[in-house]
């Protein structure tokens, strides 16, 4: 913390101490800290709960400092930028600023800024910026990459970098730190200051928001904010049997609805939308009283999401079933207990949800974990142990991605010229450049260039272009422009509107959005829930779903995943830890404690860093199902690198299938008598996976995203049209093909097999898990099927996931079929 | 009406161990084969549509930094089908060039690759909209249209029934679905009567066979040949489903 030589009462200005005595309150000694940071010219992290007045904290030394400024009629300049990761949230802070500014009289200006902001404000203040700008990451960048961002970050004294803990481990949180960079360059004397609920290692965000040209980690203070009341957790122990698998907590509705109707305001988390609509459905069947149940997540239309954030602002709304989307930040008092329906999956998003109740400090929160099946019961039990310990799970520290660092090295070209060695240098300073060499540097400069290819054919197409002075810069503005369209570092899946479909096919009003992937599961027919109401798929014509409203109609679910979030790893080892210590089973309820029971007595119960590893026969199949609760992706991963191994033993496997805690896989004959410590030997994430990624669809995902952010695809272009009747785009899959057979080596192709490693196939938990249970594999030969294989052995046949099914199979499915009707 | 697409669906069609998809248009047996290019074995000719050569240096031109590779990949492929057919004709059904400066950004290797595909056979480049002029220097005939037994090959489908038609230019894509779902692959479609190609090219897009640009081409629910990485796969109306 700073040695702060000012005495505590200076710190404070009248005008600041009477505002605070004038509400009641008193300042809190870590805001007080921040003040004393912000004059000793030190850069600072202030972790906090939610609900210690952080934001304000951040903001005070900004204010007092504004207000201490003399009265000038000439345009001041920026003086604070503060970057939230949500938009929302930026246009939260700014009404929540302009309170005190307007209480204390400040005539202090502060905007926010966002991709929602019109163009007559953004354009303003472009030219004429507020004192305090709130914005997002993505305008950040764009503000980077116009001529004149040196202007207009000269005069920047102080960074407010919010919710710091949810941007720092992404392609994002690359992006900002470039970013952050950049505008030290601009304005030398720049206060960086960080904001982050609680987390389990200050120095890793330390890291991440430090400029390590100039002092590292080192020149950053730590203050930490008051502790706060520990939360009140309880697992819903269910008078309806726990059910043994599933997603969606169907069986303890009527409870989860009575404790809404003893609450205030109560959040009900779920960790998919299909969740959350489900949800939604079941508890307005239920709603005798007809309280004001809302709904809110990703996919509804903004103006929705937007009506039931004001109306949760008003305190109209008894509940809001809600998705990740209100996780962060914005604050509504009332919230008095906060429900998570099904599993957890980690314990520090657990207890960022749980801080959205009560955002008073000397009140406990209260939440509600509601499992949705029994090895959740298993991960809510010890989610919540977690919780009371206050043992979070981090996320580790990551590199910058280069395909972040190309689309960044574009934008500064298009600011400014740069020289190459000033610019690597700058590079370095952000926290996840660090380590970045210069070969790996050059290389993305080429590749900005001229695509970086190993045939030189491009070299007079040059996009950025050394000049006689030494200076790169962007070859003409049309190519600078385009570039500004294109910003960002958020790829978000192809998503078509929901609409109303009007006589003559045509669409009509737009309900809301959903990603392409979740619309496939669907015929024409058929009947799916959305917005809280139940449609039936009309058709789907380009870029629109066309749906008719069916409400009595009984709503297919898809069954897919139940979270898109993985079983964080710290959790799944507390969940072997409680599964194999019998001392714990007695907080369980009894369906639950019986299945343990039966699962030791008829095959066995590993210990903590053991993998059971059962065979049996079911049917005319014969199963190998394994526990190793490392999450849906990892399993994906290693069932379908063991497939290819049990194919080359000649053993037949005939398919699979995984979810967050084991994973099955099935062939004619028997699968044991296998020296299993040899079928999970660590060597198959070498050459085996290599094979499998190549061909995979997911290692084409990953490598359109990095072609998106890297700009080498766009995703808009000035005055787009599209052609009449016809769309012919390319697609990277094309692309991709063609560059990993004539160029294997090149630089997206490399971003994308990282990529693919870490977000889509998790192979670094793989390899954890494979070198943790390596001659630890209990081999559990049963005549019948287990317990615990009950619920993964309940998946089969449900799951239809795009992507995974093999290519061939439908192709080949379709000309049966064809050949069938042929025949008839 | 079920009855009545069940009863229109007899096409009468064979795999061969190739994995070519053998058919008859206009009473003429072809084969369609896995690369996209179709077979006509009684005239010994090999047929490719839509090369769209140096597609990936037009986008370069405006900054798009596509990979360069686009043509070497669609001649090796081409090349890959004349060693293993060995044909006396090979025609280009048009739109061979991404545009009109396409044939003067080809790089030196490429040419040579495209004259030795030229060496001891005919090559005959059909135009087509994006190539009107044909090539400037490279070897070959160029025609707008060429009849070869019983058939016509052109680059753009005519409006309405075109018994023995043979065409390109609409790039065709199937998105095929069964019960695990659907892939999305460039195919052949015909009703027997008139076929149109795939595109050959490696950058080339495929349009759905269910945009309305299909609509009124064909006498009868026509039959996909989508490509698959062996071989084709027959695929009937009721499979074929929009993007």
């Amino acid at each position: 913390m700073a040695d702060s030589a000012v005495p505590e009462a200076d710190l404070l200005p009248p005008r600041f101490a009477d505002w605070f005595a004038g509400r009641g309150w008193s300042p809190r000694q870590h805001q007080l800290a921040m003040i004393a940071c912000a004059k000793a010219g030190r850069d600072a992290l202030l972790i906090a709960p939610t609900g210690g007045g952080k934001t304000l904290a951040g903001f005070l030394p900004s204010l007092i400092e504004l207000a201490d400024r003399a009265p000038s009629n000439a345009a001041r300049g920026l003086h604070t930028l503060y970057i939230s990761p949500l938009k929302a949230l930026a246009v939260d802070v700014e009404r929540n600023l302009n309170a005190p500014i307007l209480e204390m009289g400040l005539g202090i200006t502060a905007e926010s800024r966002t991709g929602d902001t019109g163009m007559a404000r953004r354009q303003r203040q472009r030219v004429k910026p507020p004192e305090i700008l709130l914005t997002t990451p993505e305008q950040l960048a764009l503000l980077c990459a116009w001529e004149g961002a040196r202007l207009f970050f000269e005069s920047l004294e102080c960074v407010i970098l919010d919710e710091i803990h949810t941007l720092h481990a992404s392609k994002r949180g690359d992006l900002l730190a470039l970013d952050l960079a950049r505008i030290d360059q601009f304005a030398p004397n720049l206060r960086r200051v960080g904001l982050s609920a609680t987390i389990e290692d200050p120095e890793v965000i330390k890291a991440w928001m430090a400029n390590h040209v100039r002092g590292g980690n080192a020149s950053i203070d730590l203050v930490r904010g008051p502790a706060g009341a520990d939360p009140i957790v309880e697992v819903l122990l269910s008078q309806g049997r726990v059910p043994w698998s599933g997603h969606t907590a169907q069986h303890a509705m009527q409870e989860v609805y009575d404790v809404i109707r003893k609450s205030r305001i109560a959040l009900v988390f779920v960790n998919t939308r299909f969740q959350a609509e489900f949800a939604f459905q079941e508890l307005w069947r239920l709603n005798e009283d007809s309280l004001p149940i809302a709904l809110h997540h990703g996919s509804l239309a903004p103006e929705q999401r937007r009506k039931v954030e004001a109306a949760m602002a008003r305190g109209e709304l008894r509940a809001v079933v809600c998705t990740s989307t209100l996780d962060l930040g914005i604050d509504w008092g009332d919230v008095d207990l906060v429900i998570q329906l099904a599993s957890p999956k980690g314990a520090s998003r657990m207890v960022q949800r749980i801080g959205r109740a009560n955002h008073r400090l000397d009140e406990p929160s209260r939440a509600l974990f509601v499992p949705a099946n029994r090895f959740e019961m298993l991960e809510c039990q010890a989610a919540r142990d977690a919780i009371a310990e206050n043992k979070l799970d981090g996320e580790p520290p990551r590199l910058g991605a280069l395909d972040v660092l190309a689309q960044h090295i574009m934008g500064c070209a298009c600011s400014e010229p740069f020289d190459l060695l000033k610019l690597y240098e700058e590079v370095r300073s952000a926290g996840p450049y660090r380590d970045l060499i210069w070969e790996d540097f050059e290389q993305v400069v080429d590749f900005v260039s001229t695509g970086g290819y190993a045939l030189k054919t491009y070299d007079r197409f040059r996009r950025i272009v050394k000049g006689p002075d030494g200076l790169w810069r962007v070859r003409n503005p049309e190519t600078a422009q385009r570039h500004r369209l294109n910003v960002g570092a958020i790829v978000s899946p192809a998503v078509l509107s929901v609409r109303i479909a009007m006589p003559g096919g045509r669409g009509g009003r737009k309900i809301g959005e959903i990603e392409e992937g979740m619309i496939e599961m669907l015929e024409p027919g058929e009947t799916f829930v959305f917005a809280g109401q139940v449609w039936r798929l009309v058709a789907v014509t380009n870029l629109d779903v066309l749906v008719q409203a069916a409400p009595s109609a009984d709503p297919k679910m898809p069954s897919w995943g139940g979270s898109k979030f993985a079983l964080s790893t710290y959790l799944a080892k507390r969940v072997r830890q409680l599964m194999y210590d019998q001392a714990n089973w007695n907080i369980l309820p009894r369906d639950v404690r019986d299945w343990l029971e039966a699962q030791r007595d008829r095959s066995l119960i590993p210990m903590e860093d053991e993998l059971l590893l059962e065979t049996f026969a079911r049917g005319r199949r014969q199963f190998m199902v394994c526990y190793p609760f490392e999450g849906r992706l990892a399993h994906t991963t290693l069932a379908m690198l063991l497939t290819r191994r049990l194919e080359r033993m000649g053993r037949g496997p005939l398919g699979f299938v995984c979810n967050d805690y084991a994973l099955a896989i099935w062939a004619i004959e028997p699968l044991d008598a296998i020296d299993f410590d040899e079928l999970f030997a660590q060597d198959m994430l070498g050459d085996d996976l290599d094979a499998w990624l190549a061909e995979s669809f997911m290692m084409k995902r990953a490598f359109k995203g990095a072609a998106i952010i890297a700009g080498l695809i766009e995703r808009r272009f000035p005055g787009q049209k599209q052609k009449t009747g016809r769309q012919i785009t390319f697609s990277t899959d094309l692309i991709y093909d063609t560059l990993r057979r004539h160029e294997p080596g090149h630089l997206l192709l490399r971003c994308a097999r990282e990529d693919a490693a870490t977000g889509l196939i998790d192979v670094a938990r793989l390899g954890q898990m494979l070198m943790r249970i390596k001659g630890r594999i209990r081999h559990s030969p049963l005549e019948h099927l287990s317990p615990f294989s009950v619920p993964i052995l309940l998946e089969i046949g449900k799951e239809r996931s795009p992507g995974h099914a093999g290519e061939t199979l439908i192709l080949r499915e379709a000309e049966n079929e064809l050949i069938a009707e042929a025949l008839q | 009406m079920n009855a009545v697409i069940a009863k229109a669906f007899a096409y009468d069609f064979v795999i061969a161990d190739s994995g070519a998809l053998g058919i008859p248009i206009a009473s003429v047996d072809v084969r369609l084969r896995a690369s996209g290019a179709l077979w006509i074995a009684a005239e010994r000719t090999l047929v490719v549509a839509d090369l769209h050569l140096e597609k990936g240096s037009f986008y370069a031109v405006r900054g798009q930094m596509l990979p360069p590779y686009d043509t070497r990949e669609t001649l090796r492929r081409l090349a890959q089908e004349i060693d293993a057919l060995c044909p006396t004709t090979v025609v280009l059904l048009g739109d061979t060039f991404h545009d009109a400066t396409s044939e003067a950004r080809l790089a030196a290797d490429d040419v040579e690759a495209l004259r030795a595909l030229a060496r001891g056979r005919t090559l005959i480049w059909i135009v087509g909209n994006h190539d009107a002029e044909g090539p400037q220097a490279l070897p070959g005939e160029i025609a707008n249209e060429l009849s070869l037994c019983g058939l016509t090959l052109r680059h753009e489908p005519r409006l309405g029934l075109q018994p023995g038609e043979v065409s390109g230019h609409l790039h065709p894509a199937a998105r095929v679905r069964a019960s695990r779902g659907s892939v999305r692959r460039r195919c052949f479609v015909t009703d027997s009567d008139r076929l149109i190609l795939p595109a050959f090219g490696a950058y080339a897009g495929g349009l759905n066979v269910r945009d309305k640009a299909f609509a009124g081409l064909f006498a009868r629910p026509p039959l996909a040949g989508a490509l698959g990485s062996e071989r084709v796969y027959a695929v009937g109306w009721p499979s074929l489903v929009g993007d």
